[in-house]
């Protein structure tokens, strides 16, 4: 019974989170704004409870597996959950639905964190079916608007679809291995032609979600259509549990299998950083600009996820750190200069720096983060994804994704342009944010300065790992 | 008359997932497509317990892996249904050709 407590703490957590909120939401009465910061608290203390009696076991019969690890990277989630409740208060504050809201968040949370500790193919499947059939619902949220209904459509369609596919793929891999346990498939592998197709279609599965380049043509409709607090998750939270599950079943489930996935990375990672670039460079629409943006980072996230070790595993895991700060930054701040002017094309950005010079700077850091220019931890998180890469001895792999990082250079200060030294007519006017946005974002930017300077951080995850 | 055995529900069901693929791919109406999920999860199933019942039949895990599909198919329909109702009311059609405002 211990053990289950303590094991099981942060899903029993987030559980008794959603609990309370239902009450709330059933009994009336609070207004909106001393109920999101409620919640904020809440959060916090979901965020901050992540840190304590983080151990190692497993439960039900190995269908739930833990570690410090693990739980470091749910720290890592909560982390992006509590940074978007207090970077969209302003949004928030106005919906009618802000139960609601945090419902469906909560609960593809709470889908992501089983789905990291999950250690059976069943119970992964559920997992991932808890982490976005509720995120479809919340790309809805705008109900009256045209574009987030279609958004949410063209999201649950190919989601499901993919499902199917993994479904398709995990019912061969139990033809041909009779077991569906992650302990036991290695050792039954043995690269048969069925295997490899079975593979294939998991792989697939995992594209879909990733946004890896053939399967990526939903994420940009979806980014621009939902509200800008949903965006934001998906591209943050959502993408980063995946990797998170995606390397873990590639380095302990198909390991003997790492020939075969070596190749098919090497391509994907390739297809995907050239493709997310070429579409970043003539979006206009600041939403769609970092979901090619966003895609184009997951073909990093590959060239670390390649290497096959516990460097690549420390890498992407300090890199996707980065990233919940360097996006959330670049998102908070379009939500803010979306919900007060209704503005989001790039064109709209001119003359920022003029009005709004703190908004202008966090953006600034935020690109430079996310184009990894060296003082920002965007730097660090992009070497070590390329040392780790390189470890196999491929360098004109390396030298094609560092090519990459030049073009992307390109059209992130394109963005920096226009907000600092581009004259305009009409720029925002000047905002006036909350102090809950203000805190988040800097927050935001404490973190993209001083996770790359503090060296202990890194140290720290490869110890872990 | 001959026993049908693995061989033959394997193949029905790869038939059933390239129906649902097929299907889900040419057909506009979004009420169609869903049915086309619905046959490639159906395709899942049949694979599931043919494998459970002439390979691995000393343990249960297709036989559940299946009952949860049923149940997950059920979640996933309510909430699809639910977005395609939405998106009705605001485009007053629901072929996939109309809802088009996001491109490229």
């Amino acid at each position: 019974m211990n053990e289950f407590l303590t094991l099981m703490k942060s899903e029993l957590v987030v559980t008794a989170i959603i609990f309370l909120l239902l009450f709330i939401k059933i009994g009336r009465g609070i207004k909106n704004e001393s109920l999101l910061s409620l919640i904020q608290v809440l959060l916090l203390v979901n965020l901050i409870s992540g840190f304590f009696f983080n151990k190692e076991g497993s439960l039900f019969g190995d269908m739930f597996h833990t570690s410090t690890l693990i739980a470091f990277q749910k720290n890592i989630l909560s982390l992006g959950v509590f940074l978007i409740s207090l970077l969209c208060a302003d949004w928030l504050k106005r919906s009618q639905h802000l139960p609601e809201f945090f419902l469906l968040m909560l609960s593809a949370l709470l889908g992501m964190f089983f789905m990291i500790s999950s250690g059976n193919l069943l119970i992964f499947y559920l997992s991932l079916e808890l982490a976005t059939i509720p995120v479809a619902a919340m790309a809805n949220f705008d109900l009256e608007k045209k574009r987030s209904s279609e958004g949410a459509m063209k999201m649950i369609l190919s989601s499901a679809f993919s499902s199917g596919i993994l479904l398709f793929g995990i019912s061969l891999l139990y033809g041909a291995t009779g077991t569906i346990s992650f302990a036991e498939i290695p050792q039954q592998l043995d690269s048969s032609p069925l295997q490899i197709l079975a593979f294939v279609l998991l792989f697939t599965a995992f594209a879909f979600k990733l946004s890896i380049v053939p399967f990526h043509l939903w994420t940009a409709d979806v980014y621009e259509g939902s509200p800008i607090a949903v965006t934001a998750f998906l591209s943050v939270i959502s993408k980063g549990s995946v990797a998170f599950i995606f390397i873990s079943t590639l380095y302990k489930v198909f390991q003997p299998m790492h020939d075969v996935w070596y190749t098919l990375l090497v391509v994907l990672a390739i297809a995907t950083m050239v493709i997310g670039n070429l579409f970043a460079l003539r979006q206009q629409n600041i939403k769609r600009f970092l979901a090619f943006s966003s895609i184009a980072q997951v073909g990093f996230i590959l060239v670390g996820i390649s290497s096959g070790d516990t460097m690549g595993l420390t890498a992407v895991v300090y890199f996707i750190l980065i990233y919940v700060f360097s996006n959330l930054a670049a998102f908070g701040v379009a939500s803010v200069i979306s919900e007060h002017s209704g503005k989001e094309t790039i064109d709209d950005y001119k003359g920022l720096y003029k009005t709004n010079p703190f908004l202008s700077w966090i953006l600034a850091l935020a690109l430079f983060s996310l184009a990894g220019i060296p003082p920002t931890a965007g730097f660090f998180g992009k070497l070590f994804l390329l040392t780790a890469g390189g470890s196999k001895g491929s360098y004109w792999f390396i030298t094609v994704a560092a090519l990459n990082m030049v073009i992307s250079l390109y059209y992130y200060l394109r963005v920096v342009r226009a907000v600092f030294m581009d004259k305009n007519e009409n720029p925002v006017e000047s905002i006036k944010t909350g102090t809950s946005v203000k805190l988040a974002l800097i927050i935001c930017g404490a973190g993209i300065v001083l996770t790359g300077l503090l060296s202990w951080i890194f140290d720290y995850i490869q110890s872990l790992s | 008359m001959m026993e049908p055995g693995l061989y033959h529900i394997l193949f029905i069901s790869a038939a059933l997932f390239f129906i649902g693929v097929y299907g889900f791919l040419t057909r506009r109406n979004l009420i169609t497509m869903l049915m086309s999920i619905e046959l490639i999860l159906n395709s899942v199933n049949l694979n599931f317990i043919a494998f459970n019942k002439y390979l691995w039949p000393h343990k249960m895990d297709g036989l559940f892996f299946t009952l949860f599909i049923i149940a997950i198919a059920a979640a996933e329909a309510a909430v699809a249904i639910a977005i395609i109702i939405n998106l009705y009311r605001s485009h007053q059609s629901i072929d996939v050709e109309n809802a088009e405002d996001l491109k490229y």
